[in-house]
């Protein structure tokens, strides 16, 4: 369209530029389309999302959303910045190296026969997962933890066949009487 | 939690119940807010809203004929009121039609309010007539955006959208409202005052001891300089800036979106920095020790390749939006807050510092490095034009531009020495935007001169609103630079692209014919002794608008120049054909 936007050049990635993970709380209004508005503002700086989970809180109209990014830590900031200008918005942390409890959930449903069963039971009780779901052929656990520990008991059951998975996402609370 | 409250709502408008309709209710939220004019389209989601304004006497419709325009005018309404400009539009296509403006607003931080009609509540998200997501598409380009869902939530909506659109660092709102809500009756409950949750509007008193470290800093500088940008426009702070500077004697360089905000007449100034700036002040900001920044977000317009911008300097930051501090370079100095409270502030505790050197060095630059072109034969230089409408018009008009070249010659030629006389599409670099915006500028101050300057190719985006300005006798002057090209495109095709001039080149229609179409002046200027005895015609007229078009030189290039993404070491000072 113009002649004076023809290029807009991008300051290359500096190597010094060191990605961590970060757990972020942010508190919104219950209002339709948040849920757009504030991953709109890691999608457009191409930040990665690893999980997103968002439940309501103890207060009706408030919700909570727990999300864990990867990203350079300055470009971290400038959206952290960002979702605090959204009107929706009531309280954003970065809870990174706070101390926390960490939890998340996985139903892994895997493929399991008479054979498999009781070495996969030994697996499930060293993890404290539960047995939800048991067929002729498949079985269903459910495991809570931390996100490692979900990817510790994944490692060992991937030889048995996993058929489908699903995490919820970490969900964070930091601990004593310091908010979140 | 916490709550700010504002008196956005008039005085007298007490807290209220009214049994109406969502229509009539959303002109009792406009009268509260004191909207006196809607810049707008009807269509059929949009019909109820209408409705109610068939009665609102107080309230001045201006239709247009594409709501594009509408977007534009309320920004050059904005600008050059200070008040937040309102456009409306239907669903689907009206809504979609607004977006370039709206995304324009949000670039440029212009306090608009937009109201969109919706299909009804049932309607929505199962692809019903001319209906469009417009949340999802207005969400990333603007500072807020609701849709009204219960009828009773519409006078909050609609007053927090005007308190949001015009507070703090201001920014485009839009208003999505569905039929069925705007046409039925229910019972509205008009709140006194309008409370948004604390922290959303930044606090405008600055911390003082960052305004004691920022004088500290001054205090000791050698070579200061004061980046100005619309942020002192917007923050009304121009008075303190020229303040501070005569004062100080610190050199002030305007970004596109900050000229006004010092007056150019002034020995201090440098004019403009950036991309097309001047190349004295190119120099003096990459030379300076300490640079003030105030309402400036350090566009790559302005800074180049952001690793060689100014690498001797420190910063002082001064901003009411924190996200914009540390965005792109880092500051030594933060400072969040109203520029007006936080220069008044810092004139106060600033004392000049000895920098006699540093002036000696910056009227070298001046004197070496004018800004110059070569007014030779017949054809017109378009940057002579522009002189010499600055020259008629005692540089005292409100101009507007569009976008590309002219724009840059404009920014470089016409000096500005008042705020909010300066309009233009910074940010978003929007073609078609300087006639639109210059009609929404003569609307809100009916009595001034107001003058565009435009392009040739901008005009044709948004040209068919003639329409509009001559029905409302609008006296604007519309001068068209006409070089028969997109002329910015073209200067990029012939310096980076081997001369290969790709699709720029347009077949224009006869500009003065067509404004006398729609019942405007038009006049057409092909040579030299042509154009005063033209730009004097002009400004007589005083009933309609008046379209002058000047047959500009094709392949004149503007200069100075930093190529995209280098430094001011790459700098094209001026064009080889006019050195000596």
């Amino acid at each position: 369209m113009t002649g004076s936007a023809i290029e807009l050049s991008r300051e290359a990635p500096s190597a010094a530029r060191t990605s961590m993970k970060h757990t972020i709380s942010v508190l919104v209004e219950n209002t339709p389309g948040i849920l757009m508005k504030v991953a709109g503002l890691f999608r457009r700086r191409a930040y990665n999302i690893h999980s997103l989970a968002v439940g309501v809180t103890e207060q009706p109209s408030v919700s909570r959303m727990i999300i864990v990014v990867e990203g350079a830590p300055e470009i971290l900031e400038q959206i952290i910045k960002q979702l605090n200008k959204l009107i929706e918005v009531v309280k954003v942390n970065d809870v990174t190296g706070f101390n926390t409890v960490d939890r998340e959930l996985a139903l892994i449903k895997l493929n399991a026969t008479p054979t498999t069963r009781m070495e996969i039971m030994e697996i499930s009780n060293v993890f404290r997962a539960n047995v939800v779901d048991l067929t002729e052929k498949t079985m269903t656990l459910e495991v809570t933890g931390r996100s490692d520990k979900i990817d510790a008991i994944m490692s060992l059951l991937h030889k048995y066949g996993i058929r489908e998975m699903v995490r919820t996402g970490q969900v964070t609370l930091v601990r004593g009487t310091q908010p979140t | 939690m916490a709550r700010q409250t504002t008196p956005l709502v008039r005085a007298g408008s007490a807290a209220t119940t009214k049994r109406m309709t969502g229509g009539q209710a959303l002109i009792e939220c406009l009268h509260r807010a004191g909207v006196d004019t809607i810049f707008g389209h009807p269509g059929g989601a949009a019909l109820p809203l209408y409705d109610s304004l068939y009665d609102a006497r107080a309230i001045r419709h201006v239709l247009v004929r594409h709501e594009q325009v509408a977007a534009h005018a309320a920004v050059g309404y904005h600008r050059v009121t200070g008040k937040v400009g309102v456009c409306m539009a239907t669903s689907g296509p009206g809504a979609t039609n607004l977006i370039t403006g709206i995304a324009d607003a949000l670039m440029d931080s212009a306090g608009v309010v937009a109201i969109t009609g919706q299909v009804s509540t049932h309607a929505i998200g199962t692809d019903a007539f001319q209906e469009a997501d417009v949340m999802g598409i207005t969400t990333p380009i603007t500072k807020h955006n609701a849709q009204v869902q219960r009828a009773a939530e519409l006078p909050r909506v609609v007053l927090q959208a005007f308190l949001i659109a015009g507070s703090g660092r201001p920014g485009p709102v839009l208003v999505d409202i569905p039929r069925d809500i705007a046409s039925a009756e229910a019972e509205f409950e008009f709140p006194e005052q309008i409370a948004l949750r604390s922290g959303k509007i930044p606090p405008a008193v600055p911390s003082p001891n960052q305004i004691a470290a920022a004088a500290a800093l001054l205090r000791q500088a050698a070579r200061p300089v004061i980046y100005a940008g619309g942020g002192v426009i917007t923050g009304n702070a121009a008075a303190e800036l020229t303040a501070l500077a005569r004062r100080t004697r610190i050199p002030v360089t305007t970004t596109l979106m900050g000229k006004g905000g010092f007056p150019e007449t002034d020995p201090l100034s440098l004019g403009m920095l950036g991309m097309h700036g001047t190349a004295y002040a190119n120099y003096a900001i990459n030379a300076a020790d300490v640079i003030l920044a105030v309402g400036a977000r350090f566009d790559d317009r302005v800074t180049g390749r952001l690793s060689d911008f100014a690498t001797g300097a420190r910063f002082i930051h001064i901003d009411i939006d924190p996200a914009e501090i540390g965005k792109n370079k880092p500051a030594h100095v933060p400072i969040v807050g109203d520029a007006k409270e936080a220069l008044r502030a810092l004139d106060a505790q600033t004392p000049p510092p000895d920098c006699e050197p540093w002036h000696r060095q910056v009227a070298e630059w001046k004197a070496r490095y004018p800004l110059r072109y070569r007014q030779t034969g017949d054809t017109i230089k378009p940057q002579f034009a522009i002189e010499q409408v600055y020259r008629l018009t005692e540089g005292r008009a409100i101009v507007v531009t569009d976008v590309g070249q002219h724009q840059m010659w404009a920014a470089q030629f016409y000096l500005t020495a008042e705020p909010r006389t300066w309009l233009t599409s910074g940010g978003l670099g929007a073609m078609g935007f300087g006639f639109p915006a210059a009609l929404g500028a003569q609307i809100g101050r009916p009595g001034a001169l107001v003058c565009a300057l435009l392009g040739d190719g901008g005009f044709q985006m948004t040209l068919q609103d003639l329409g509009t300005a001559v029905e409302w006798g609008l006296p604007l002057k519309l001068y068209v630079l006409d070089n028969g090209s997109l002329g910015m495109v073209r200067q990029w095709q012939q310096l980076f692209y081997r001369e290969r001039y790709s699709h720029v080149f347009l077949k224009n229609p006869d500009f003065a014919k067509l404004a006398e179409a729609y019942g405007a002046v038009g006049i057409n200027v092909r040579r030299v002794d042509e154009l005063e005895p033209a730009v004097r015609r002009s400004l007589e007229v005083t009933d309609r608008p008046c379209v002058v078009t000047i047959a500009v030189d094709p392949e004149e290039n503007c200069y100075p120049m930093i190529p995209s993404g280098q430094s001011v070491k790459e700098m094209i000072v001026e064009d080889d054909r006019i050195r000596d």
